[in-house]
Order: C-alpha cells, then structure tokens, then sequence
C-alpha cells in the first residue's frame, strides 16, 4: 500500500482529513529549508508538497515567486533538492513526500531519469505545474515505471473529458482547484467545491484535496466538511518564512503555531 | 485539440491545466474564422484600409551595388504601426471579438507588439493591458508614450530579468484568473499551442506577397529569404509561402550580442538545447539543471532566450539556417541602411540586414536575396545615438 493510501486510511479511522504544507526546497537557505520541513512535521502535517525552485514559476503568484528567487539565490539547484528529500526520507519514513516542479527541470536531462531520481531520493508523488494532462503521456508513463504516483490538477473550468483523465491518470492524490488563477491566499478557494467533488467522486479519482487559496482553518475545515480528503496550503505557509526572514527561531516558533492550527482545523465534526 | 500542435518533436501545449480550456476555445474559434469568408473579407480590408498593406518590395539601389547581389526588402517598416507587429495583431483582436472577449492581456520587449496591440484595441474598443520588463521600458521609452496614448495600460515587471521573457510569465499568470474575459494576444509564433500556428498564418501575407512581388521584379524566385529571429513571427511570415520552394535558402538571423563566445546574446537556435518554456517544447538557452538563462541583445525585440517551434523544427531538419550577427554589425548595417538608403531599420531588422551583406560580399556569383525589413528604427534612435556619440561616430 503507498504511503497516500496508508495516510488517508490512518486520517480516515481518526476522523481527520489532511493538512498538506507546501514550501519552496532551499527557502530562505537550504540548511533552514530543512528546519522549517522538520517544524512543519512536528507541528503535525500529514504530508509534504516540496516545490524545486525554478527560474520561470508561471503558475505561480507573488509570494512563491519570492521563495523560488530566495531558495535560487542561495544555490539550491536540483540536485540540493534530491540530497534535502533523501535526507527527509532517512529521517520520516512514513511520511508521504510529494514534489512541486516545473516541466524544464524534468525534461532538461532526460524524463525517465529524473523520476528515477525521485525514486532513488524516496519521492511518493510529482506533479509539474505546466504539463497538463493532454501532454502528460511520457511523464506519467516514467512515474508509473519508477512507482511515483503521477499527480494531476482537478480545475474547476476542465470539462468533463478532461476530469475523466485526471481521474483515470491520476494517482495518491489529486489536486483539486476550486478558482482560477495562479497560486496566492490573496484569492481564496471557491467554494462550494460539492459539485467538483462529486463529479471526481464519479469518475473514481484518487482522494481529492484542495489547493490554492488556503490560509484559514475555517477554509481547511469547510474543504473537509464537504467531502474533499484535506487541503494544502502554500504561499500562507511561505508568508511565515517570508515575515521572518531576519529572525529564524521566531520563524520557526510562528511555523509550528500556524501548522498547528492548520491541522488542527482537520478534525471532523 | 483540433490541430497539430506540434512541428516535429517541438511544439505542444505545456501550461497549467487551468489554461487549457481558454486555448481550446481560441483554437476552436480560430479555425471556425478560417473557413469564414467574412472574417478573411474583414481581416483584409483592415489590412488594406488601416494597415497600408500590400506593403512594397524595394530594391537596393547603393547598398551592395559594387558586388553581384541584389538585395529587395520587404518594407513592412512602412506598416502601420511601424513593424509587421500590426498584421497578426489584427487578426487575433478580430478572433477576440468573434469570442466576446471585452479585454486584451499582452506582453511586449521592444515594445513593437505592444504599439501594435494598442492600436487594434484601440479601433475595436477593447480594454487593453500590456506587460513589458521594466529594463525594456527604459530602453524604449517612444514605444511606451505611444500605447499610453493609445489608451492601453503599460504594467512594469520587474521580476527575474525584467525583460520580455518575465513579461511573457506575467502575461500568462494574468490570463490564468482572467481568460472568461480576457484574450491573451501573444505577440509572437512562439508559446503554447494554437498561438504558433495562429501567428504564422495571420502573418503568412508577408512571404505571399513577396514572392508574388519578387515574380514581377525579377522573374523568378529569390535565392535566399532573410529575416531576423527572437521569438520568430516576421521569419515564419516570410518563410511560410517559400517553405515548399526548395531552391529558396531560408536564412534566420540569431542576436549574437557581444559574440557568442562570450555567454551574452540571444541565440538559442545556435547555442540551445531542447527544454520546456513559455507553454512550448522548443530550443531554449537553459543550464545543465533547466534553469532558464537570461538572453541579450542590443535588440529588446531579439531579446528572448527561446524561439518559435517551428523555427526549432526547421532547423532540425535541415530546412533553414540560423546564423548570428552582432550587435556591432547590426549597427554597422542599421548605419549603412540609412546612409546609403535612406531608410532607418529597426536594430532587429539590422541584423537581418547585416546578414544580407555578409552574404553579398562572400560570392561573385549573381544572387538575389529578399531581407525582411520588418520594422523601422524610429523607436531605436535614442539608443543607437548614445552609442554613436559614445563612439564619436556622428
């Protein structure tokens, strides 16, 4: 059973969905990267979505901008990346690790190499920002090869065909999106998401959660109340690092009280 | 999708899900107009009646005169607008309009497509923003007070290298929350799929025209098409309608910037390798990791550190040349040009240009080439002034 499965299922018995943070790998520096991803577990979060710093993040907004422009700024390349999740692994080998990337940095030294890095490192899922499903063919096809879940985006605008495939392609998880735009808690999710989800129900889609537009706990429980598996969370998230960039203990102390109440806002009713 | 999205193995549709439908719909609506007598009707009457085309073929009368070349430009310098911007701009407002599309998001280096974009909204009444690198508005100041006037909204990026390919990112991320009312009217044949194939078509009249010009003049076809090559829509609009002509040598010049030897130029085809950016599986100047690198060029308008995908197709199977010219030889045909023509090319054309003449001064053999003189030098003046008094040339 895959670390999403066993997750879901141990959340399930508990009566709690998910709590997923993103942040950029090597933001603000690579060895404080590492003391904000141990906070970020220890204050409770279920998984990680860990995004690998590239120059060009077109779908993302302002506040991950910066964090890919701090994280580069301070050398992180992808090879930091595979050493800071091979590290991670070593350390939470339960811990479902997902990655945040964009296609340039997969394809640049091969598509198969690249997954079979992620499987060498202990990644459990990828998802690349700008490769849609229509295009995702051959990288889904080398996830599969080296046993990484393949992740898709559920968008709220995507027409039927299109959900179909990101519920037939799609495994561990799926993203659902409930607005467009890109990434940033200036806009926040749509709600309600009852008609996505049941469509994704529908067409037998791996558990859903939502992104984009998540900073409150009240939004992480209204996702959960209405069905979706849990929420993620990530310029909120980063806005911490961001707040404190002169001040690590206080980042680190402010990370574990939002994580907290992040996760706490997991529990159903 | 409807059409091919790919030339060879480049090309394809690599944006965020979310952008997906809105490139559905544009495809869509952009092959309903394409078998639509009445768009063609319309598109052409504005080209005639606003646009000024069919735009001439001149003949060099001084410039390589001791040498056996002939060398014809296509004058889309005296387009409407000042470059060949204003063709495919024309055509994608007509497409937006056909949607119901109420605003225009654009991203513009030189400035050129943005002048362009401003003007075509402005005829139509559309709402119009237009983002341009924040260096690319200090250096091309003209260009900025023009789509001012013309009531478009100039939004500065200074993220990453404040130039066109951080525009190219804004104007995606823009349209990502905004595509139910807004069209993105990129400006060049590159990004994802349609817009490559939409742009060379709505810019296909400037080869057709040539050829058809050049018949007249010389009675057969040329032996070479030269065009310059950032993101690639003046060459794919000459090259198209030659492309099946095998005799004809497709000829696009790269920026080389401060020599390619250096790091510091623009030319991707040349000094690439394959990669994934702006929407597009294309050749790109990329590091060992993927990392996008940052072009130059004297030229903001050559300024861009990937290219169209079909230029990277025609490259990979042999069908076109893609050299490189300087910025000094650029400036030293820009000079020439005006001197000995009077007529002032834009410092992208100039390459072009300047490629021609290398071409006229390395045979005996009678040659005839067509250079796309693709726009004019007004907006570059500044520029070009600072340099030559720097240089105590004038």
């Amino acid at each position: 059973m895959s670390r999403y499965q066993q997750m879901f299922e141990r959340l399930d018995a508990a009566g709690q969905g998910a709590f997923v943070p993103f942040v950029t790998l090597g933001d603000p520096t690579p060895e404080q990267s590492m003391a904000v991803i141990d906070t970020l577990i220890a204050a409770g979060a279920d998984a990680l979505e860990l995004g690998f710093p590239f120059s060009d993040p077109v779908a993302d907004g302002p506040t991950i901008q910066g964090a890919t422009v701090r994280a580069l700024d301070a050398g992180t390349t992808p090879v930091t990346c595979f050493e800071m999740i091979t590290a991670l692994r070593a350390k939470y080998p339960q811990l479902p690790i997902g990655i945040l990337i964009y296609a340039n940095l997969v394809f640049v030294n091969g598509i198969d190499g690249f997954y079979a890095k992620c499987a060498a490192a202990g990644v459990d899922s990828v998802l690349v920002a700008d490769v849609p499903s229509l295009e995702a063919a051959p990288y889904r096809e080398a996830a599969l090869k080296h046993g990484i879940a393949p992740i898709f985006i559920a968008p709220p605008n995507a027409s039927d065909a299109t959900l179909q495939r990101v519920a037939d392609w799609g495994a561990g998880y799926t993203y659902l999106l409930s607005r467009a735009g890109v990434t940033g808690a200036e806009t926040r999710a749509g709600m309600p998401i009852t008609a996505q989800l049941d469509k994704l129900k529908g067409f037998k889609a791996a558990p859903p959660l939502l992104g984009f537009g998540i900073s409150e706990p009240a939004q992480v429980a209204e996702a959960i109340a209405a069905g979706a598996a849990g929420a993620i969370a990530g310029s909120a998230v980063v806005k911490v690092i961001e707040r404190n960039l002169g001040d690590s203990a206080k980042m680190l102390s402010e990370m574990h009280d939002y994580i907290s109440r992040m996760k706490a806002a997991t529990v159903k009713a | 999708m409807l059409l091919n999205p790919y030339f060879g193995e480049f090309g394809g549709t690599y944006v965020p899900e979310i952008l997906v439908p809105a490139l559905e719909q544009f495809e869509a609506e952009f092959v309903a107009a394409q078998q639509d007598p009445a768009f063609h009707a319309e598109f052409k009457r504005l080209l005639r009646e606003y646009a000024g085309r069919p735009t001439p073929l001149t003949r060099c009368r001084n410039l390589a005169a001791d040498t056996n070349t002939r060398i014809y430009l296509k004058r889309e310098d005296l387009l409407h607008g000042g470059a060949h911007k204003t063709n495919q701009v024309l055509g994608q407002a007509l497409l937006a309009k056909r949607v119901g599309k109420t605003q225009i998001i654009a991203e513009t280096g030189a400035g050129q497509h943005g002048v362009a974009t401003a003007l075509a909204c402005a005829l139509m009444g559309l709402k119009c923003r237009i983002y341009m690198g924040a260096k690319d508005i200090e250096r091309q100041k003209p260009n900025v007070f023009r789509m001012k006037l013309m009531g478009a909204t100039v939004i500065p990026v200074t993220s990453g290298s404040a130039t066109l390919k951080d525009a190219c990112n804004e104007a995606l991320r823009d349209w990502a929350g905004s595509y139910e009312t807004a069209h993105y009217l990129l400006g060049t044949a590159a990004g994802p799929h349609p817009f490559p194939t939409v742009v060379r078509e709505f810019q296909r009249m400037i080869g057709e025209e040539a050829k058809a010009q050049i018949l007249e003049l010389e009675g057969r076809l040329p032996d070479a098409v030269v065009a310059c090559v950032g993101g690639g829509s003046n060459a794919i609009g000459i090259f198209a309608d030659f492309i099946d002509e095998p005799s004809v040598r497709l000829i696009g010049v790269e920026p080389g910037g401060k020599g390619i030897e250096t790091g510091h130029h623009g030319a991707p085809i040349a000094e690439g390798r394959p990669g994934v950016f702006f929407g597009m599986r294309s050749l790109m100047m990329s590091d060992e990791h993927g990392q996008i690198q940052e072009s130059y060029s004297i030229s903001a308008g050559l300024d861009f550190p990937s290219v169209g995908p079909q230029h990277a197709h025609l490259k990979s199977i042999g069908r076109a040349e893609y050299p490189s010219v300087t910025d000094d030889e650029a400036l030293d045909a820009f000079k020439a040009l005006a001197r000995h023509e009077g007529i002032i090319p834009a410092l992208e054309s100039s390459h072009a240009l300047a490629h021609a003449l290398k071409m006229a001064k390395q045979t005996d053999n009678e040659q005839v080439l067509i250079v796309n003189l693709s726009g004019r030098g007004d907006k570059d003046i500044f520029t070009v002034a600072e340099i030559f008094e720097q240089r105590g040339e004038i």
